[in-house]
């Protein structure tokens, strides 16, 4: 069996968990920054040290056009989202405050919501519809005088569904609250601007549909939020502000303690850029012609049930089923013992999600697809999930 | 005592780059360059200009909105 990508047998469709495989520009920033750069950014003053900063900050600056963010010194790297999720969410909520969250949320928002919840912070989990879809006026009706903050995941990793962010920025304006968005999803498959959607803090990973390398993410805030409020998850050294003992309070250094991963920067910077250069609407555009086909063949094929929202606007290309009768394990065993392909099943770190859909604790095959992924990869998975349905 | 050189002190890399590309912009020649010890105990870069530039650097530094130490001679 194959264990390679460029073997013609795999049909990779796991981009959901981590997009593969990777522009080439990106390992050639990351081996060219390791031979050619490789010093600490930030720290010091010699010219690597400067060339090494120069390359976090226009890693900074792609982001941030991304985005449409207001300014690339309020966007701050981290480990990836799950790490920038924390920040915000320890960061912002005290106890005797209130979080308003939705039923279609990974664990890197659930799970830190439930410590801060047994340290005294209330929380709404809001119901979302059967296809994952969040009603803003549920929102609205969810606000108390202590709620401080909206968070949501903007693309489900279970089923794809989209949740429209302006209205929620909009009512978030109207109380005074905060809209964070959880972008693992969406971040570079779906058009997102900040400003005219309202983000005051959105949280991206680098390596799934940013198409960069692990171990890269990072927190982009808007104008409403006040950095002096933020209390940041670490302290340590920034090369800035060294003097002092006391931890700087201007962004990014204020999140950013420690040598970041340059190397994962150099990478994701250059993958930033070929995502720019390709146009998160054409990318869109191309993988929503694989996911039409898809989907309609899934939807014809007896003993298939596909959840969440149907072909159109509403969704990425992460799409959930199950094959009646069929364990997800055996299913997706199957398809890659026997077909090449490889997905991912279970609960996908999501059970609020997929008590949503109705599939806990069963959970659901995912199909994730990306990029590049090919109107023949879509002939071959219909034609193994028929067998699979039919052949039993 | 006419100096060299003049300084530009920031908190911080990013707002050192920041300005890098605004001064650029509006034709100021600068240099990222470690922080020279008589300005600042930090181990910082800051941004260095020629003398005459003072004037067009505040220009470029007040129309950023940036917070930052300033101009050091
Ligand atoms: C919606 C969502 N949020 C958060 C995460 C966590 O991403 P990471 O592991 O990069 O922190 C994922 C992916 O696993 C996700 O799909």
């Amino acid at each position: 069996m194959s264990t390679e990508r460029n073997d013609p047998e795999l049909v990779y469709l796991d981009n959901a968990a981590t997009s593969w495989p990777k522009p080439p520009c990106v390992a050639e920033a990351m081996r060219r920054f390791l031979d050619k750069t490789g010093a600490n950014p930030g720290r010091s003053g010699h010219r690597l040290s400067i060339a090494a900063s120069r390359m976090v900050y226009s890693a900074r600056e792609a982001i941030a056009e991304l985005f449409n963010a207001p300014d690339p010194l309020r966007v701050a790297f981290g480990l990836n989202v799950t790490d920038s999720l924390n920040q915000a969410l320890h960061g912002l909520l005290h106890p005797g405050q209130h979080v308003i969250t939705s039923g279609m949320e990974h664990n890197s928002v659930m799970r830190p919501l439930r410590v801060l919840e047994a340290r005294g912070v209330a929380m709404t989990v809001l119901p979302c519809a059967a296809d994952g879809s969040l009603d803003p006026a549920d929102v609205e009706a969810a606000i108390r005088p202590e709620t401080r903050m909206i968070v949501v995941n903007h693309a489900s990793n279970v089923c794809g569904t989209i949740q429209p962010l302006k209205p929620l920025g909009e009512i978030a304006r109207r109380h005074n609250l905060l809209l964070l968005a959880d972008t693992a999803q969406s971040a570079g498959a779906v058009p997102i601007d900040m400003q005219a959607d309202l983000i005051d803090l959105l949280a991206f990973t680098g390596h799934k549909s940013l198409y960069g390398p692990t171990g890269t993410g990072g927190l982009v805030l808007g104008e409403r939020v006040d950095e002096a409020e933020l209390i940041p998850l670490r302290q340590g050294g920034t090369g800035s502000h060294s003097e002092h003992d006391e931890h700087p309070p201007f962004l990014p250094d204020l999140l950013e303690s420690g040598t970041p991963n340059t190397v994962g920067l150099a990478g994701l910077g250059a993958s930033v850029r070929w995502v720019l250069q390709k146009g998160v609407a054409a990318i869109r555009d191309e993988e929503q012609a694989l996911v039409s086909p898809l989907l309609a063949g899934l939807q014809e094929t007896p003993g298939v049930k596909v959840y969440g929202p149907g072909a159109g606007k509403g969704r990425t290309a992460t799409i959930s089923l199950n094959i009646e009768d069929m364990a997800t394990s055996e299913a997706g065993l199957r398809l890659d013992e026997e077909f090449g392909i490889l997905c991912r099943v279970g609960l996908h770190c999501a059970p609020a999600a997929h008590r949503t859909l109705g599939t806990f604790p069963a959970g659901a095959l995912r199909f994730g697809l990306g990029i590049f992924n090919t109107p023949q990869d879509v002939t071959r998975v219909l034609a193994a999930v028929r067998i699979l349905a039919g052949g039993r | 005592m006419s100096a060299d050189f003049a300084y530009i002190l920031v908190y911080s890399t990013g707002q050192a780059l920041r300005l890098e590309k605004l001064l650029l912009a509006a034709g100021v020649d600068c240099k990222p360059v470690p922080v020279p010890r008589h300005l600042s105990s930090d181990c910082g870069i800051c941004l260095r200009i020629a003398p005459e530039d003072g004037e067009a650097t505040q220009k470029v530094v007040a129309a950023s909105g940036l917070d930052v130490p300033g101009l050091k001679e």
